[in-house]
């Protein structure tokens, strides 16, 4: 019997945590980490949930530790930055039981706005990385980051990227290790951090970093591979993998500890080969190290801090080949676009008739920033277009401000969006926050959150009602409007933007993807179409000009919400099945 | 054995990562390496979108680079021309005769190129299929990526059998027949 399968780099993540016994995981969705927790639910021995934002994922993870059994807590890299508050000060408390913190970059930006560099963010705060190259060693590494956790006394960060995560591998599966509970131990210069026993614990993380230092050359989880020693290369994660498709004669440093560096290690290869090159994605957290030791290296001179690497990449840069690729034909662009059917478009069609300016946030509705849609001015980070708006109207007055709104997913306000609302009603604000509740959490791939009623297990649960919560903060204007329903939208909207106290309006209606029922699609009735233009408005992609200039809908594209037939004043517009 | 290099491109939506898993699960039944590379996210909301499938003895990059690959998938007419480049010298093209229409286009800010696969068959050596119409005659047009499929497993070396094998596997259990079916209808092109 094979116990053989393919799997995920995220999927393989998830069973490392199941293998290790991990008992709790907490998680916020954000691309390129979502299936770990998708995966993790699987394993019933696995308490599993989705956390309103990483900060509480983290710290649900280190409560779980502290109790004494392991834990995992997921995110991408930007999500990092969220939970960073309790990464920095649980470094020095250290575990009881191991916690292991995965994060997922993002070279190439897939689905994120920066690429920064998680290992850069680990060194800061004194924490062990490890870097996996396949699904494989998705799965070793993330068991092995347990044992590192409970010998050093240290969460420990295992850092995969998009590529990893998101590409498929065969995986060897053993069996669950069932690790017994530790006792709980109340040890408050441990875990209380007050200034007083925060110094001493400071002194432990160094000596921690000192202990490390020495071991990681000893570490399973480096190989070296000696070849020919004209090229010695160190690199680790899915450079990795470039480097052994282009230069496969090369001798090979794969670190598999990336913080702190196996120096001693390190030193023994740099002097075993002629010319050492140092190959990682995005920055040169390696190379700045190694280099600051007196060891000659070439890196970043030569490779990009941008985006993903690639075999021919370095086929051309290192192995000084000539490739003779034939150029990509010049075809148009095709980027994502908000579905036919989205409710998102709906709202972003009032905004746009109105001519206001959004402060945007992240999710799906992110793209109304682009053409033909074109509302959203901004967007920074989750939760900062209620704040933002803020600043506007702090800056500008009420005036200025009149011309704008924020928008944010139910999710996104959930995440981070009701600090921000909080301070607006704190500090007097008079501006309008849309909230679009389509029921989930769209982008990642619909999952749940507080107000949607159900938990990642799929569980009944408490379903959080944002116009409570909203009128609970108190705040006076809250109004809920059906998305599609653009008569009212634009009231309201005109109603909130000219009042003088903040408003919240909810726009509801669910993603038109979670709708399992097929709603019937639309038609146009060429003869009454008066070739206007304005159903095509708002960029619906099921919706097209013909050539003599009627509009054609897109039957199998088309998801029924009806939004053209709503702006169509000449009555050229019907359900399928109407009459 | 030299690594198998097939790229499946197409429009967020299409059902690439379904198409891919089956190509995986294939090569995986057959005792090779497998790695693939998928999408997932933003770039899937009606984005263009790339798959990659690589299977031998040892398979290092999950990905496939220009050049490189030995059959590209495409599900789309325009989409096949963005990554035709990325075929080998000896490389099959097995289109989907089917136009989805980018924003840019739909906006009137760029024009669908004419003749998309006239003019790819001068230079590649290209297979194409209504896979869109078929699968409406099948009576279910969520198929169609399944007829292009059967259209490619002739350019495969894997037996109808093993094909059958994985699709069992791979579809929800519900749409076994209808995808067999499906996968019949690109075979016998």
């Amino acid at each position: 019997m094979t116990n053989k399968v393919i799997m995920l780099g995220n999927e393989a993540i998830a069973r490392g945590a199941y293998e290790a016994g991990v008992k709790v995981s907490a998680a916020y969705p954000g691309t390129p980490s979502t299936e770990i927790s998708e995966s993790i639910i699987k394993y019933k021995e696995v308490y599993a949930e989705w956390s309103p934002n990483e900060k509480v994922a983290a710290e649900v993870a280190i409560g779980a530790s502290l109790a004494g059994v392991r834990s995992l807590a997921s995110m991408k890299q930007v999500g990092l930055n969220v939970a960073s508050d309790p990464l920095y000060t649980f470094s020095y408390m250290g575990v009881n039981a191991g916690m292991v913190f995965v994060v997922a970059d993002d070279p190439g930006l897939y689905s994120s706005q920066n690429e920064q560099d998680t290992r850069a963010v680990a060194r800061a705060a004194h924490v062990p990385v490890l870097e996996p190259s396949d699904s494989q060693e998705a799965k070793d590494f993330v068991k092995f980051a347990y044992e590192l956790s409970e010998k050093y006394d240290t969460p420990v960060i295992v850092r995969t990227t998009t590529r990893l995560s998101h590409s498929q591998g065969i995986v060897e599966l053993n069996d669950r290790a069932e690790i017994a509970d530790k006792p709980y131990k109340k040890d408050i210069r441990k875990n209380v951090m007050i200034p007083g026993f925060a110094k001493f614990r400071h002194v432990a993380v160094e000596q921690r970093d000192i202990a490390l230092t020495k071991d990681a050359s000893e570490l399973p989880i480096n190989k070296v591979e000696m070849n020919d020693t004209k090229i010695g290369v160190i690199t680790s994660g899915m450079s990795y993998q470039y480097v052994k498709e282009a230069l496969p004669r090369a001798s090979v440093l794969k670190l598999g500890i990336i913080n702190p560096l196996p120096r001693k290690l390190i030193e023994d290869f740099a002097g075993k080969v002629e010319k050492l090159y140092i190959i990682e994605e995005l920055d040169p957290v390696i190379e700045q190290q190694v280099t600051s030791w007196g060891i000659k290296a070439v890196g970043k001179e030569i490779l990009t801090v941008q985006g993903e690497y690639s075999a021919n990449m370095l086929r051309q840069a290192i192995g000084g080949e000539v490739l003779a690729l034939e150029q990509p034909a010049e075809v148009p662009a095709r980027p994502p676009v908000l579905c036919p059917g989205c409710p998102h478009r709906s709202v972003f069609s009032v905004l746009s008739k109105l001519k206001l300016h959004a402060a945007g946030d992240i999710g799906c509705y992110t793209l109304g920033a682009l053409p033909p849609l074109g509302v959203i001015d901004e967007f920074v980070c989750m939760g900062a277009s209620i704040s933002t708006m803020h600043g506007i109207e702090k800056a500008k007055g009420k005036e200025f401000s009149k011309e704008w709104v924020a928008v944010i997913g139910d999710s996104t306000f959930l995440h981070t969006g009701i600090n921000s609302l909080m301070n607006m009603v704190y500090n007097k604000a008079t501006s309008t926050v849309i909230i679009l509740d389509n029921s989930t959490t769209g982008m990642t791939g619909h999952q749940d959150h507080p107000a949607t009623g159900k938990t990642l297990m799929g569980e009944v649960t408490y379903m959080m009602n944002l116009k409570a919560l909203c009128v609970a903060m108190g705040i006076n204007h809250v109004v809920e409007v059906n998305s599609f329903d653009l008569a009212a939208m634009e009231s309201a909207v005109k109603e909130a933007i000219n009042k003088d106290e903040i408003s919240v309006i909810i726009a509801k209606s669910p993603c038109v993807l979670l709708d399992k029922q097929k709603r019937q699609g639309y038609r146009i009735l060429a003869d009454k179409c008066k070739k206007c233009g304005m159903c095509l408005k708002p960029g619906c992609p099921a919706m097209r000009k013909s050539a003599d200039g009627t509009v054609q809908i897109d039957e199998t594209m088309c998801n029924g919400c009806g939004l053209c037939k709503s702006l169509c004043k000449f009555g050229a517009i019907e359900q399928a099945g109407e009459k | 054995m030299k690594t198998t290099n097939i790229m499946i491109v197409g429009v967020g939506g299409q059902g690439t990562l379904l198409t891919s898993r089956i190509l995986g699960g294939l090569a995986l039944d057959a005792g090779y390496d497998v790695k693939l590379s998928e999408v997932h996210g933003m770039a899937q909301r009606g984005g263009s979108v790339v798959t990659y499938v690589r299977y031998g003895e040892k398979v290092a990059e999950p990905i496939i680079e220009e050049g490189m690959a030995d059959i590209i998938i495409a599900f789309e007419r325009l989409e096949a021309l963005r990554y035709a480049h990325f075929l080998k010298k000896d490389g099959v093209l097995i289109a989907n005769d089917q136009k989805i229409e980018p924003m840019p286009v739909l906006l009137g800010m760029a024009d669908y190129p004419e003749n998309v696969l006239e003019n790819l068959a001068k230079k590649y050596t290209l297979f194409s299929v209504d896979a869109m119409q078929q699968a409406k005659q099948l009576g279910n047009s969520r198929v169609f990526n399944i007829i292009v499929l059967g259209l490619v497993a002739k350019h495969m070396k894997f037996s109808k059998e093993e094909w059958y094998k994985v699709i069992e596997k791979t579809v929800p259990p519900k749409t076994v027949e209808i995808n067999k079916k499906a996968f019949d209808a690109g075979y016998q092109l």
